[in-house]
């Protein structure tokens, strides 16, 4: 397929590999941000083919990960009430709250509605106007453009009906926090490349220069993957530490203005809680003031504190790259995608889902 | 206008058979009655269209005559929309039994036909899919011998829900078990697969996407018994893919035999729309549905041979040799990765569900 297997290519990958393995002197650990190049690295095998001195950790970019369980509960409770439609991307439906999760939640009677787009739940409120949609507005930067759009496009519409249960984290923000802890270990970061598609790259010169890290706008393929991590590696051995984009097919220095645009004509920049990691300030958005009456926290009253974890479940410090899934002791035991203790386990960007579906290495203890 | 060999030929049935005049436009409550609108829909519809020597009987039962082993199989189908590109449910209630026999190494015989019908169905969809049905089960070669039909109250069904039995005589040279594979036995897959699922979800309601992809619904039973005459002994294992695709019959027969089993993805036959719109929706073809294809697990030193009967049947042109049964990782299914690496296909669990980004 064009455009794609080109990015798949094996001699491509090869010739990456060997360039890396001829360049680097000392061990390098470098964090990818986005679940998705997790996803990526382990169903392409590429972090076996990887030279041993390189290691890759796994970051927090996993859009249902984050999302405070306190939320997944406020979605439950909103679908106890018939006149409710819910309306999620697929899949936020099988990442366990404190009781239950939205599969469940469908199975007892709520009418929860998978859809690809939230302009398609605006359509869905028009087709039932006696009825409250709400859209699950989850996701980071990536997301935020068209669910600000879907607020934009209902008011334009005079709908009344219709509302964003929304719960967006942003990318700079989680990544000083991670280098501010004193735990880190990360030498370089991969930037994910969706989210500078739409913001750009200008935000990500800053934490460069505070922390003296390199950081490589990246795309998602294997051959793209690779040649982050050449350039990432790259500034490392040569103690350089600057913003690079590998994805320079896709990612403009400014990004997507028309799209910044229309997130900040509905959101403002708030602090945000992130499952397993706690609250880092400024990090999310909030829908605002003006745009309150589609607001679903404000419509129905909602302030579900988070309720606790399950105590064995350590995503926090996979997302923070401090562990990595296989030595979660529950890990293919206790938590497995049928009965997950936290949401990387089930979220198809979730470090634990890709380790437990294409990693041949995994720990297969009960299996 | 170019038409597929497909679209003409439920043309030329339906030509042949226009539709009966009844008195509602609309199934009703009373259609399922068991009283004189259940006898008119049945004798003007079903019987007269479905008719052979079992059927005309129109008895409780039907009384058959087989020969030596016989297999046994039941399905009832739900999908939803009724009518996709390529098809529709009546079509695919037929192919659905046929195929299940086929892969037990039967030659389908006889098959039940039963409805379950929500009130308000339109009796011209009604008719296109009892048509349907009639073109399928003619093509391939089995009786309808007895069915049934009841009607449901509006809300309490979706349009139609078609459950079909079969029956059919295992081939005299037909040993298809799990205990038959050996490691070295390769993996043939029939045809391309994810075709009939993305079909599927190019109509689903919020998500049309314009293709051309048109299901691969298909009775695999002809293809089947051509191998089966050549290169039965050879023969270890039949299944069809249907739901949960090639990744969870494959993880089956891992589990089944203690064994492993080693993939080549880029022998992997997938039609590059098919491919193009997996990548835009996040699916792996591995685990998308397909009611048009097979997998054979096939002596290596007749594999060849096997591979090239089947492409040279009528569903069979794409058949291609994906892997084979190895000794090592013992229940894993191992890839090859195009970018040169590896890894696990496991089992899918639950439904694939659309991702966010």
């Amino acid at each position: 397929m064009k455009f794609i297997t080109e990015f798949r290519d094996a001699a491509l990958v090869k010739n990456y590999l060997d360039q890396l393995t001829e360049i680097t002197t000392r061990p390098w650990t470098i964090m990818e941000i986005c679940g998705g190049q997790t996803h990526s690295l382990v169903k392409n095998g590429i972090l076996e083919m990887l030279p041993k001195k390189i290691t890759m950790v796994h970051g927090p970019g996993c859009p249902v990960c984050v999302t405070p369980i306190g939320i997944i509960d406020e979605a439950v409770h909103l679908v106890k009430d018939e006149n409710v439609i819910l309306c999620s991307f697929g899949d936020m439906l099988r990442v366990p709250g404190s009781d239950k999760n939205l599969l469940e939640a469908k199975a007892n009677g709520g009418d929860v509605r998978i859809v690809y787009s939230p302009l398609e739940a605006v359509s869905i409120a028009q087709k039932n106007p006696h009825r409250q949609v709400v859209f699950f507005a989850v996701g980071f930067e990536t997301t935020a453009p068209a669910n600000a759009l879907s607020v934009v496009q209902a008011d334009k519409l005079g709908l009344k009906n219709y509302s964003i249960l929304a719960s967006h984290v942003l990318v700079p923000p989680a990544m000083e926090a991670i280098l501010a802890d004193p735990e880190t270990r990360i030498d370089a970061f991969l930037a994910a490349g969706h989210v500078c598609t739409i913001m750009g790259m200008e935000e990500y010169y800053p934490v460069a220069e505070k922390f003296h890290t390199p950081i490589v706008v990246t795309g998602f393929e294997p051959v793209d993957l690779l040649q982050g991590i050449l350039m990432a590696v790259r500034q490392l051995e040569s103690g350089i530490a600057k913003v690079e984009n590998q994805y320079a097919r896709v990612v403009l220095r400014e990004g997507n203005v028309l799209a910044q645009q229309t997130i900040h004509e509905v959101f403002d920049v708030a602090d945000r809680k992130w499952r397993g990691i706690g609250t880092i300030p400024m990090s999310g958005y909030e829908v605002k003031e003006s745009y309150k009456d589609f607001n679903a926290r404000r419509k129905f009253n909602l302030d579900f504190q988070a309720t606790k974890e399950n105590p064995e479940c350590i995503s926090g410090d996979i997302m923070k790259g401090l562990k990595k899934p296989i030595q979660c002791p529950m890990f293919g035991t206790k938590c497995k995608p049928e009965h997950p203790l936290g949401a990387p386990m089930v979220s198809s960007e979730g470090a634990c889902a890709a380790y437990y579906q294409y990693a041949e290495n995994k720990n297969l203890a009960e299996v | 206008m170019v038409m597929s060999e497909k679209e003409n030929q439920k043309i030329s049935v339906q030509l042949s058979c226009p539709m009966p005049k009844l008195d509602f436009d609309v199934i009703t409550m009373g259609h399922g009655s068991g009283g004189l609108l259940t006898h008119r829909l049945l004798n003007s519809g079903v019987f007269s269209l479905l008719k052979n020597e079992h059927l005309d009987q129109q008895h409780d039962g039907a009384s058959l005559n087989l020969t030596g082993r016989t297999a046994f199989t039941t399905d009832s189908y739900v999908i939803a929309p009724i009518f996709f590109p390529g098809g529709n449910i009546g079509e695919l209630a037929i192919n659905g039994s046929v195929n299940d026999l086929a892969m037990c190494g039967a030659i389908p015989k006889y098959l039940s036909l039963s409805f379950i019908l929500e009130e308000g169905l339109r009796m011209e969809d009604f008719w296109e899919i009892l048509v349907a049905i009639k073109a399928a089960s003619d093509k391939a070669g089995v009786k309808i011998v007895t069915g049934d039909t009841k009607v449901v109250e509006k809300g309490k069904g979706d349009q139609i829900f078609i459950n079909t039995s079969g029956i059919g005589e295992i081939h005299p040279k037909a040993n298809i078990h799990f205990s038959n594979i050996k490691p070295g036995d390769k993996i043939i897959i029939s045809g391309q697969m994810a075709t009939h699922g993305i079909a599927i979800l190019s109509q689903r309601n919020g998500l049309e996407f314009e293709t051309t992809i048109q299901s691969d619904t298909a009775a695999l039973n002809h293809a089947v018994k051509q191998i089966l005459d050549a290169e039965g002994d050879a023969v270890h294992f039949l299944r069809d893919p249907t739901r949960g695709g090639v990744a969870t019959v494959l993880n089956e027969i891992a589990e089944q035999t203690h064994l492993g089993v080693e993939l080549q993805h880029q022998h992997f036959p997938v039609d590059e729309q098919v491919l193009g719109a997996c990548e835009m929706l996040g699916l792996d073809p591995l685990y998308v549905a397909n009611e048009g294809i097979f997998i054979a697990i096939v002596d290596a030193k007749k594999a060849d041979s096997i591979l090239s009967i089947i492409r040279r049947t009528e569903v069979g042109e794409n058949a291609a040799i994906i892997g084979s049964i190895v000794a090592d990782h013992p229940r894993q299914v191992i890839s090859s990765s195009p970018a040169g690496g590896r890894r696990v296909v496991s089992y899918l669990v639950g439904e694939q569900l659309p991702r966010i980004c």
